[in-house]
């Protein structure tokens, strides 16, 4: 019996002590850079985050420079910081610096981007995954459109990126099934709005004056952004006559989505520090080893989820 | 007796071992040799590149190229090794490359009479096409002669390293510092930064000095090209872009007048040790924006070019006075 009593004491104890360890945890985050409205929110997430949970952040812009990056992490090891968060701006050259912090028994937890380093290097990294990003939103495709016949055009990120690549891949997965749905034309927008207009205007002018074309599918919002404003230039109503799907969920497609013009975005999420700071808090509580990989959510948006309150809850982000 | 133009040497140091005391009352983690030895690796590159730049800054010179040329030294020998050169001999060819790159500068500054600016503005564009061309990607290094050097370190207290990085950097210092006072190329950079004209009639060798003068420059360069490559294990493209500016400064908040003729080498390594001290607290500090680091270099250097403003007005009026009492 006090034996009994003596471990479960002890076990309380684990926990509380656990607790209270978790509280005043002091965490380095080594951000790329602020150089998108993505990029800027995912930092105000991740300070928001710390702060809710008590988490003392200590935040260091890399200016999208890599040996700023490397001087951060060195930074913190030397401060003796209780983990460190890197969004790595390439993947090559960590493995010394992250050597050092395995070293001084930090654990590091990549956000947002891999590295080629060794996996034991680093904790888990928390990262969207892209492929399912682009299925998700060929799947809404696929049940919106049942089994007409519909011609898809598609507006690619920057040639050659990993997101164009593999949000490619996952929508042609997603609609590879159903032989209705076809992707007629496909043309690189390089992710920005004025592109994306560009290579719009293009494909209505090829498809008949954008009467054949029955769905637009941009791998990021701000090139769908650009493709509505085509649209409407053509004369045509965006989300009706041309349904719009997109990836990113930025504030700026909720506004379009409320007025009805765009139909379905597939969230990256820039709360990528939640998952980070859950299974850190775990870990420095009981020592859990969270799995390699956390993939994020990848929600999907549509016009029936309060597009008007969503852009309200996001326009204050950074993006 | 401390002569005048050693005042802005000395306004560094003096400046150096402040703020670093400030930073050590507000964190005294600072006050190890972990972060002394992390100060010193982490800025090898600009260090090394810094010590090519106050040679040609003292010439009157610029050398705006050596971000690019830091860039495409780091990207050669990645492209190199990646197709099976051994590390050492594509450092060998790097530097070269890199040493002939800032001797066809020197020589086409002096042949053309153009403005150093713009002959090393090209030069900086070329540089950074040409790592371009190379490759687009960051390209990974993983050999076993790059793994010996980056392990090659001084152990010292407190788990603080002296790295290879941190020690090449020094050896540049010595370098330079023997090679700006103790040689006739040496007398020649200072004699051609005082005044180009006295110095052709002194019968310093114009055409031979510009050409070694940015000969060194590249090859310094091309050392901080290494130095960033074993940094980062990687030659990428897009890295140290300007890198040649933060140089500049280093240079000039060391205390080396910007038009020339006068400072010293060792004033450079204060200088680059300073930008890395604020860098470091920026972390330490860890709720501060980065861009403090370049606010605050921006308020030294406009303090620096005040001060050498003033000391150059305070001599030249001592000068008058004298030439006055004596004539």
């Amino acid at each position: 019996m006090k034996r009994k009593l003596l471990a479960a004491s002890s076990v309380a104890c684990l926990m509380l002590c656990g607790a209270a360890f978790a509280a005043d945890l002091t965490v380095g985050f080594s951000q790329i850079g602020s150089e998108s409205g993505w990029r800027a929110a995912e930092t105000t997430v991740t300070q928001q985050q710390a702060k809710e949970r008590g988490i003392d952040l200590k935040f260091a812009d890399a200016q999208q420079k890599q040996e700023n990056q490397i001087k951060a992490v060195r930074g913190f090891i030397a401060q003796g910081v209780d983990a460190i968060l890197i969004a790595p701006v390439v993947a090559t050259g960590w493995d010394e610096v992250l050597t050092e912090a395995k070293d001084a028994e930090i654990p590091v937890i990549l956000l947002d981007r891999q590295i080629d380093a060794p996996e034991d290097l680093y904790l888990t990294a928390v990262t969207s995954d892209q492929v399912y990003e682009g299925k998700v939103a060929g799947e809404w495709l696929v049940k919106e459109i049942g089994d007409q016949a519909c011609k898809v055009v598609e507006l690619q990120g920057t040639t050659g990126s990993s997101p164009a690549i593999n949000r490619k891949k996952g929508f042609e997965e997603a609609i590879a099934a159903k032989s209705n749905i076809t992707i007629a034309r496909s043309q690189t927008g390089d992710f920005t709005r004025t592109k994306g207009k560009e290579v719009m205007e293009s494909f209505i002018k090829a498809e008949n004056g954008g009467k054949d074309i029955c769905a637009v599918y941009a791998h990021n919002d701000d090139m769908a952004v650009g493709a509505i404003q085509a649209i409407k230039e053509a004369g045509l109503k965006p989300g009706t006559d041309i349904k719009v799907v997109s990836i990113d969920a930025v504030p700026d497609i909720f506004l379009a989505m409320a007025e009805g013009e765009a139909n379905a975005t597939v969230e990256l999420t820039p709360n990528m520090a939640g998952p980070a700071f859950d299974v850190l808090e775990k870990f420095k509580a009981d020592g859990t080893v969270p799995p390699k990989w956390i993939q994020t959510e990848s929600k999907l948006f549509t016009q029936a989820d309060d597009p008007k309150g969503v852009y309200e809850s996001k326009k204050d982000l950074g993006y | 007796m401390i002569r005048a133009r050693h005042l802005p040497f000395l306004a560094t140091v003096l400046i150096f071992v402040l703020a670093y005391a400030l930073c050590v009352l507000q964190f005294p983690n600072m006050l190890s040799f972990r972060v002394l030895g992390n100060l010193l690796t982490d800025n090898a590159f600009l260090g090394i590149a810094a010590v090519g730049m106050t040679f040609v800054i003292l010439s009157g010179g610029i050398d705006l190229s050596m971000g690019s040329v830091i860039a495409f030294t780091s990207v050669l020998v990645a492209v190199l090794v990646r197709a099976g050169v051994h590390p050492a001999l594509a450092f060998a060819l790097a530097l070269m490359v890199s040493t002939g790159f800032g001797a066809l500068m020197g020589l086409t500054i002096h042949a053309l009479k153009m403005p150093a600016f713009v002959v090393t503005l090209a030069g900086m564009f070329l540089a950074r096409g040409a790592a371009f061309l190379l490759s687009t990607d960051s390209v990974p290094i993983s050999h076993d002669f790059i793994k010996l050097l980056k392990g090659l370190f001084i152990r010292l207290p407190d788990k603080g390293k002296l790295s290879f990085l941190a020690i090449l950097m020094l050896l540049a210092f010595v370098i330079g510092v023997i090679l700006a006072h103790r040689t006739r190329f040496g007398a020649n950079v200072y004699a051609i930064g005082g005044s180009e004209q006295s110095a052709e009639l002194m019968g310093v060798p114009l055409r031979k000095t510009m050409v070694q003068l940015y000969a060194f420059s590249g090859f310094m360069a091309g050392l901080a090209g290494l130095a960033y490559t074993l940094y980062t294990s990687a030659g990428y493209s897009l890295a140290t872009v300007g890198v040649e500016l933060d140089a500049i400064a280093a240079v000039v908040v060391g205390g080396t007048l910007l038009t020339g003729g006068s400072g010293l080498v060792l004033g450079t390594l204060f200088g680059v040790l300073i930008q890395g001290l604020i860098q470091t607290y920026i972390v330490f500090d860890g709720t501060l924006s980065s861009w403090w680091t370049k606010i605050v270099i921006g308020l030294l250097l406009f303090a620096f070019i005040v001060l050498q403003r003033l000391i150059l007005l305070v001599s030249e009026r001592r000068a008058a006075i004298r030439s006055a009492a004596g004539g």
